[in-house]
């Protein structure tokens, strides 16, 4: 009989030790977090963790170490491009209030969210005592601006509106010169498509609402496609039916969708397919030697201009870090933040990112080829902001664009493509 | 003393269970339905009693009514599928094929790993590329000469749900093949043999004593298979991403939650998914506790 109970509380006490591991686990997150006690560690959340991005971040975390030698770096990076694994953790993670000491968000709108719920602290002092507004440009500073307050560092600039394209398909089709506005666009589709390779590659959904952004800022103009984003925007006009019109002539000329951006840029790359409108990113994925790249020759395998009719704007995204409310060591994110903010700091972490520097006074020899071009847009070009990378809208904005354009897809129904826009924008607070 | 003695040690020993089935099932379950009542359509507003019109207002958004049929052609290209194929596999196993123990374990095999890896082997076989582009199987009817079985696969506008049922039966046909072998033996030789002593062929044993014999394995695999189709998240999300071209309602819900930061809408898609599923399994248990009561 005792052994019989000795049994049962035995076999209680583990249900228990089990249920209560259960609910410990939950604060572990990554199952890695910093050790309690250690206030000199600096947790720095961020989903930098490809080649090239990672090794961004070391040179950044090295000038950070050696500048601030009572402080630790630790690495918090959760892996997956553009941080969707990343940010539902993140969300878990400030719901529990156990933010990180600073975390990677795109500049702009996407941050609306955090500074919504409250998670975020205002950042703006740095800019005042480090005089960031007069290194970045105005509009930046305008475009990431929420009722006077910033709250984030931008640490790169990407570009949105490139078009890449193959040199050997456009004139074997007899396209002599690379099309600037939307109607030399379709005409030189046409061209290629009798010519019987693929127009233009696409890869799945997103990749499709990043084309739309750029279709979108090419026949609306800048000046139009920037008010889309305030109060009062229209949204039902002619101007966008036409846009959306001129997005359906274009899609229309698009290849298979191919499993994401990188498969659809090979295409281009292999001389399968002429064009593909991707970020900048697709800039090292072409020239980058292989495993990490293609190994191709710019100018000859490849070569890019601004997206038709886009020539003179730069729609660009940001990767920037933040200042969470109740970071466990202020003081630390604030010295990762000036880090990050700095001339050394952003000339160290984007050459090997193949991005440019958000700051007007980068060192200009570290960026050559296509990064030379883009560095020299930055300075002079208008600036309008990108909606697949979170620049002009929030989430939930940016989902309801998706969604929109997944269903566009399979309807291929303007009218109902554009109303659903519309309504997007009305549920979004417009 | 002595009838607490009787039943303390026993209660001891499930109470953890109860309560933490208590909490963390119907607990949840509780607090999913009670958010999908309420308007609480970001993080942090506070969300009031809405009844049912989340619910009732689902209906009105394309998207909803794309993954619902999305789920359902999934579930019964799925569930025919396995159910057929594994009832294959056993019939033929049962018909003393030699090496039997070696086919089996190959069949289980696709049972040991996740419906994440078979996702992203099968994402390169359903490749949509075809003739000079053609990878995975396309390029396999390209080699053999079986060009016009090319096809766009997953994406598919009509038919691509179909294509994604695939990987799915092909991992579980193996399950079902045991279980249905289990039901194959557990019909008594001598009732087959009496019925061939009635002058039955051996098809109308099958038809007559067999089947009708195997009607419980059949009942107790399409619970399980449905159950799982019906919530099948992680092989989509494996194979094509979050695309609407795919969707389905576990992969809006994620969608819902995370993307949209729309909590109220979330829990509303999950709330119809608990009441699809427990379509299939409570009739299950009120069979199953009718049998025992019987029994």
């Amino acid at each position: 009989m005792r052994r019989r109970w000795m049994a049962a509380v035995a076999v209680t006490v583990a249900g228990m030790l089990t249920l209560t591991a259960c609910g410990g686990g939950e604060e572990g997150g990554a199952g890695q977090s910093p050790q309690a006690g250690a206030a000199k560690q600096v947790e720095v959340f961020s989903w930098w963790t490809g080649p090239g991005e990672a090794d961004g971040l070391k040179a950044m975390r090295e000038i950070f170490e050696k500048r601030n030698t009572g402080l630790t770096f630790f690495d918090a990076a959760v892996a997956g491009g553009s941080g969707d694994k990343a940010r539902a953790l993140l969300t878990s993670k400030l719901q529990a209030d156990d933010p990180p000491d600073t975390f990677q968000g795109h500049a702009g709108a996407e941050l609306q969210g955090y500074i919504k719920a409250g998670d975020l602290e205002p950042v703006n002092f740095l800019y005042d005592e480090l005089k960031l507004r007069e290194v970045f440009p105005q509009q930046l500073i305008d475009q990431i601006s929420v009722g006077g307050q910033i709250y984030s560092v931008p640490v790169n600039i990407h570009r949105s509106n490139v078009m890449w394209f193959s040199p050997g398909v456009l004139k074997e089709a007899g396209v002599t010169e690379v099309p600037a506005t939307i109607e030399e666009f379709v005409a030189a589709l046409e061209k290629v498509k009798q010519a019987g390779k693929i127009p233009l590659s696409i890869g799945s959904e997103w990749t499709v609402v990043h084309l739309l952004e750029s279709v979108l800022l090419g026949s609306l103009g800048t000046e139009a496609y920037n008010q889309l984003w305030t109060a009062g925007s229209d949204w039902s006009g002619p101007a966008m039916t036409k846009a959306l019109n001129d997005f359906k002539t274009i899609l229309s000329y698009a290849g298979d969708p191919q499993d994401d951006w990188q498969p659809a840029a090979k295409q281009v790359a292999d001389g399968e397919a002429a064009f593909t409108i991707m970020g900048d990113w697709a800039y090292g994925y072409f020239h980058n030697p292989p495993d990490g790249g293609l190994g191709k020759t710019s100018k000859t395998d490849f070569d890019w201009a601004p997206a038709p009719g886009t020539g003179g704007t730069f729609m660009w995204l940001s990767d920037s870090f933040t200042l969470p409310k109740g970071a466990p060591n202020r003081d630390g994110a604030i010295a990762w933040l000036k880090v990050a903010a700095s001339k050394e700091g952003q000339d160290a972490f984007n050459p090997k990112k193949g991005s440019i520097p958000a700051r007007k006074d980068a060192d200009t020899s570290l960026y050559t080829d296509y990064l030379a071009d883009a560095l020299k847009d930055w300075g002079s070009n208008k600036l309008a902001g990108s909606i697949q990378h979170g620049v002009t809208v929030n989430d939930a904005w940016r989902t309801a664009i998706n969604e929109a354009v997944g269903l566009f897809q399979q309807s291929q129904d303007v009218a109902e493509f554009q109303k659903a826009l519309a309504d997007a924008a009305k549920n979004s607070g417009q | 003393m002595t009838r607490m003695r009787r039943w303390l040690p026993g209660l001891l020993l499930v109470a953890p269970s109860i309560a933490a089935i208590a909490v963390f099932v119907y607990g949840m379950l509780g607090w999913n339905f009670r958010l999908a009542m309420t308007d609480q359509h970001d993080e942090v507003s506070e969300g009031k009693f809405v009844g049912l019109e989340n619910f009732t207002g689902i209906w009105d958004q394309p998207r909803w009514s794309i993954s619902v049929n999305h789920a359902i052609v999934f579930t019964v290209v799925f569930v025919g599928g396995a159910l057929l194929l594994g009832w294959l596999l056993a019939f033929l196993m049962e018909k003393g094929l030699r090496g039997e123990g070696t086919f089996r374990a190959i069949y289980l095999f696709p049972m040991a790993i996740s419906f994440v890896a078979t996702g992203v082997v099968w994402r390169w076989l359903m490749n949509s590329g075809t003739g000079e582009r053609a990878v995975g199987l396309n390029r396999l009817f390209d080699v053999v000469g079986l060009e016009f079985l090319q096809w766009r696969w997953f994406r598919d506008q009509d038919w691509g749900m179909a294509a994604m049922a695939i990987p799915a039966i092909w991992q579980m046909s193996g399950y079902v093949m045991a279980l249905f072998l289990a039901g194959f033996r557990g019909v008594p030789e001598e009732l087959r043999e009496a019925a061939r002593v009635d002058g039955c062929t051996e098809w109308k044993v099958y038809r007559h004593i067999v089947l009708p014999m195997l009607r419980p394995v059949t009942l107790s695999a399409l619970i399980i298979l449905g159950h799982i189709s019906l919530k099948a998240f992680d092989l989509i999300v494996a194979v094509s991403g979050k695309q609407i071209i795919t969707d389905v309602p576990a992969v809006f819900m994620w969608v819902a939650v995370f993307d949209s930061h729309d909590p109220a809408k979330g829990a509303t898609i999950a709330a119809y998914i608990v009441i699809a599923v427990s379509v299939f399994v409570i009739p299950y248990l009120v069979w199953s506790l009718r049998k025992e009561r019987r029994s």
